[in-house]
């Protein structure tokens, strides 16, 4: 919007683009309105008596408002214990999975190891495959495992925590190995080459020197991440039968009864399941964001 | 100067690495590289080989050549509307989803005012777990107590999630609202990338500022298009969640996931038949993928 030379044929539009600008924040606001309505919806349902929803249905005004479901959700379904579960899958999983895959693309992309281009493509491949075609043979191959009892009450690696993490893991690896490989090419190879001349050897390398400068990049992945493995409904319904296991997503089940279900129930639980994530988004956003956009960049 | 910089930082290789360099190597490549074909590229491999026969997940393996493919496409009545209900997802969410993203995106970014407020917003569906999206559909939509039809009123309230014909297009309604966030944080990404330059240029050659956006900005924007396209497939190949929320994929709702699902863990244990749905599954995304990462290949050789 720079008319600095005055003979450019600029049409003068004042009048047009301050009513198309009114339009354009009146459509977004419709359209974010419109996204947030259901979200508002099941707050607002949430903290309202069954029997009172039921009679004036879910538009009425309030006549009673209290956390009661909160409560119900909470202890009834014991969601704490799958809380605690959700948390052992992705935070060990979240953090092992940035750590192996950004030494993968530190040596794919700043040593230049033969063959790092198909090192790339089959762990980025990887993650794009159906989650179901992996399903029967691992479900096999877990029953096959053993591990002591210390390990998994199971005693093979079905049934335990540590097959989801795993899974998680290797199937994360593909998108993260992605990311960093891109970002690390943005970096300035000078230092690198600065600490070869120094001696420092491949892990001083990648530790001391790539790591630090990839900081935003690992925290946007990070958080990303941890939205994604924490959302994750698939793996901990196949590779777990002992329901005190489930994460807190398939946990949401146990608030519908066998013959009636109290819906403002089910919307209390859902606000509490979706509140870690909402929270990391809102408080994280800037990396989140960022994390998104990092691959689509390229640099 | 930017010569010489550009042969010093060239091709380092082959330089020495230590013993200790090459066990660092070793140990942190390969144990991803190790996780990764055990856990994805071995499985994946067989599940094409379960598919060639009838096992049932306990017994001994059988050949059955072709079998399971030929009753799949013949003689199982939920597969080719599971066919239909991924190439119904994939239109919805690449023709309505997709554009939609990228008209928001194009929206802010020409800087209105709250833009933060509308981008946080507008993603917001996309941090919510699809188990939570399929809840929250419930809510408003199931017969006797949903909000849509407190608003609508009326005596024969429409079961939106029960009935066959009308259930999968609320649950692309629910999964448009998680995927049009989604594409326009990309797409707004690109954009801001793009050289504000481009678009002064296109305006004093006359061109109005569709055209601009067509013809100059779009072509720019080429990278995320391939990645929107990409997640686009993906996401409605491997759409599971919404639907196993809503009512386990059934009644209108099968997806060829909850197919494969439902066949290997569930009680039938047809899992040579399971992992032949799979496999049609992984050939589609397989198609996709081999085109996506040749463009990125080639995006590589230009670097």
């Amino acid at each position: 919007m720079t008319v600095s030379t005055a003979p450019l044929p600029v049409p003068t539009r004042t009048g047009p683009a301050r009513r198309g600008r009114f339009g354009v924040h009146l459509f977004l606001t419709a359209v974010s309105l419109a996204f947030l309505t259901p979200l508002l919806l099941a707050v607002y349902a949430s903290l309202r008596p069954y029997e009172e929803t039921a009679q004036y249905g879910y538009f009425s005004l309030p006549r009673h408002l209290s956390f009661a479901y909160y409560r119900q959700a909470f202890v009834d379904s014991g969601m704490s214990k799958y809380f605690l579960n959700s948390l052992v899958i992705a935070v060990p999983g979240v953090l092992l999975t940035l750590f192996l895959a950004s030494f993968v693309a530190f040596a794919v992309s700043r040593l230049r190891i033969r063959g790092g281009t198909a090192l790339l493509m089959v762990f980025t491949a990887g993650n794009l495959l159906p989650q179901q075609v992996l399903v029967t043979p691992l479900y096999v191959l877990f029953n096959k495992i053993p591990l002591p009892y210390w390990m998994s009450d199971s005693m093979t690696l079905y049934d335990s925590l540590w097959a989801v993490i795993a899974v998680q893991i290797a199937f994360q690896l593909g998108f993260c190995v992605f990311v960093l490989a891109n970002f690390m090419r943005t970096l300035p190879r000078e230092i690198l080459e600065a600490a070869i001349v120094d001696g420092a050897g491949v892990w001083t390398q990648y530790r001391r020197v790539t790591l630090p400068l990839c900081r935003p990049a690992l925290a946007a992945l990070g958080t990303l991440q941890f939205t994604w493995m924490y959302n994750d409904f698939l793996w901990g319904l196949v590779f777990l039968s002992d329901g005190d296991k489930l994460p807190v997503t398939s946990a949401l089940n146990n608030l519908r009864g066998q013959f009636f279900t109290d819906y403002n129930l089910l919307a209390a639980g859902s606000v509490l399941v979706a509140l870690p994530t909402v929270l990391v988004f809102l408080l994280l956003q800037r990396h989140f964001i960022a994390g998104l956009t990092l691959g689509a960049g390229k640099g | 100067m930017v010569k010489t910089s550009a042969r010093r930082a060239g091709r380092p290789w082959p330089r020495r690495h230590t013993r200790r360099d090459l066990v660092v190597l070793g140990a942190l490549l390969g144990l991803p590289i190790l996780l990764d074909l055990a856990l994805i590229w071995g499985p994946t491999l067989a599940s094409v080989g379960l598919s060639f026969t009838t096992w049932d997940g306990i017994g001994d393996l059988k050949w059955a050549g072709l079998q399971n493919y030929r009753n799949l496409f013949t003689d199982y009545p939920p597969f080719w509307p599971a066919v239909r209900h991924n190439l119904l997802w994939l239109a919805f969410l690449g023709l309505l989803a997709a554009p939609f993203g990228l008209l928001l995106a194009v929206l802010i970014d020409r800087g209105v005012r709250f833009s933060r407020f509308y981008q946080s917003t507008l993603y917001m569906p996309v941090v919510l777990s699809l188990a939570v999206v399929g809840f929250i559909a419930q809510l408003i939509l199931s017969r006797d107590q949903g909000a849509l039809n407190a608003v609508l009123g009326g005596k024969n309230p429409t079961d939106w999630l029960g009935d066959p014909g009308l259930n999968i297009w609320m649950v692309l309604l629910a999964a448009c609202w998680r995927h049009t966030g989604y594409v326009m944080i990309l797409y707004l990404a690109g954009l801001k990338s793009v050289d504000p330059h481009l678009k002064e240029a296109a305006a004093i050659d006359g061109a109005n500022e569709r055209q601009a956006f067509f013809r100059v900005v779009l072509p720019t924007l080429r990278p995320v298009n391939v990645i929107v396209g990409v997640i686009t497939v993906i996401e409605s190949l491997r759409a599971f969640d919404i639907v196993y929320a809503v009512n386990k994929g059934r009644n209108g709702l099968e997806l060829l996931s909850v197919l494969v699902t439902d066949n290997i863990i569930g009680e039938a244990g047809r899992i040579g038949f399971g992992s032949a749905i799979a496999v049609v599954l992984l050939l589609v995304s397989l198609g996709f993928i081999v085109t996506y990462l040749v463009q990125e290949l080639r995006g590589e050789h230009q670097r």
